[in-house]
């Protein structure tokens, strides 16, 4: 598989992995307008990942669709960071998670609005829109829960000292981003670390969180090395239907 | 005889959106283009929001009406660059999402008055509302909840 083709699996894993596990709290959100907002950042982020994987699949030329790319490949083929399979835990980790990935997410389709790739920048451009309404939304919530009561306060420190370790995988550059970036397809992952960490930074600061001192990442999500255990109970959730009856539509 | 394109834009004016039915696809500023192909109508269609699911209603609700004034063949294509914006709404479109009540956006990023009782003591509830489109708002004279249709 070429590295262009992997990266659009990257791109299109992440949102169809998180797309699902937000929309895991359709209907039980703690109150109605967030029960709303995560199903709808759930809706955006499928709607995302059709075109980061119809991309992939035309790319790929072997006649297989988007649909066929989320519905059956199996765990070892799929190319998410590891933070996005990760369970839900309680609302606070769930929006912590949202945020990390959200500030990640927006540096990232930022710098593709400019790829050397046109279907590529025109993804990122309409993603890019949507996307900024989602990390104002997290972003606000880390802010409100972390610098709310003392125990929304501890619930919001635990859950950024839990998915601290998988930020880290966002932006190590392999083989496949080295491409990307000398064929000008996607931006640098150093200089989006420095943007990630001033945004992090000041938002942790206004909600009174410490950001752990450590750099330790684990990895072997977006290589497909090594995925967690959870993403194979995640497939068998969301494929189950095209697994049981192949083809079926409506 | 193949109908003039005009008429097929006042055809299409006819369309309502699906979600909010008092404006149609054309106010709603997603349909981009209309051409013949031989004897196959093309309309360019552009989503709103990536993961809007009234995309595909609006595509069937399209092929559905081109039909019912004699067009056999419709091609809808799908045309996500420039994306689409608010911006595209149409004047009368604005009008009719007031009168529906849902405020129009704006580019200061908030509804200029309640669509019920006009008050400007308004209060956001959350950037995320109904459809992907739009946002809660409520107004803290009349105390009625109402939606914004929200800038991108
Ligand atoms: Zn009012």
């Amino acid at each position: 598989m070429s590295a262009y083709s992997e990266f659009l699996l990257r791109m299109g894993d992440n949102t169809l992995i998180l797309g699902h596990r937000v929309s895991e709290w359709c209907g039980h959100a703690p109150v109605i307008e967030e029960d709303i907002a995560l199903a709808n950042t759930a809706l955006d982020l499928i709607g995302q990942t059709q075109m980061w994987l119809g991309l992939a699949a035309e790319v790929e030329g072997k006649g297989r669709t988007a649909d066929d790319l989320a519905m059956l490949r199996d765990a070892w083929d799929f190319r998410n960071v590891l933070m996005v399979e990760k369970p839900n835990g309680d609302f606070g980790q769930t929006l912590m998670r949202q945020f990390l990935f959200d500030a990640f997410h927006l540096e990232m389709l930022k710098g593709l609005t400019t790829s050397s790739e046109p279907r590529v920048a025109e993804i990122a451009a309409k993603a890019v829109k949507e996307v900024q309404y989602h990390v104002e939304r997290s972003g606000d919530t880390v802010i409100g829960l972390g610098d709310g009561t003392a125990e929304s306060h501890a619930r919001m420190q635990d859950a950024l000292n839990f998915m601290w370790p998988y930020v880290g995988e966002m932006f190590a550059s392999d083989d496949v981003d080295a491409e990307m970036l000398s064929t000008g397809i996607a931006p640098d992952l150093t200089q989006l670390r420095i943007a990630f960490d001033a945004h992090v930074g000041a938002v942790m600061a206004d909600a009174t969180l410490t950001i752990p001192d450590s750099t330790f990442a684990h990895k072997g999500g977006k290589s497909g090395f090594q995925h967690t255990e959870h993403l194979g109970h995640i497939l068998t959730q969301m494929q189950w239907l095209q697994r049981a009856y192949p083809g079926a539509s409506w | 005889m193949k109908p003039e394109i005009t008429q097929i834009w006042d055809w299409l004016d006819q369309v309502p959106d699906p979600e909010i039915p008092v404006i149609s696809v054309v106010d709603l500023g997603i349909v981009r283009g209309v051409a013949w192909d031989g004897d196959t109508l093309e309309v360019a269609l552009t989503p709103t929001y990536s993961g809007c699911p009234a995309t595909s209603v609006i595509s069937m609700d399209i092929e559905t009406a081109m039909i019912d004034r004699g067009i056999e063949k419709t091609r809808i294509k799908t045309q996500i660059s420039p994306p689409w914006t608010t911006d595209w709404l149409s004047d009368k479109g604005r009008a009719k999402l007031e009168d529906y009540g849902i405020a129009p956006p704006r580019t200061a990023g908030g509804p200029a008055h309640c669509p019920r009782c006009k008050s400007e003591n308004l209060d956001r509830i959350s950037q995320f509302g109904s459809t992907p489109c739009k946002a809660q708002w409520r107004c803290l004279d009349c105390l009625e909840p109402f939606d914004y249709f929200k800038c991108i």
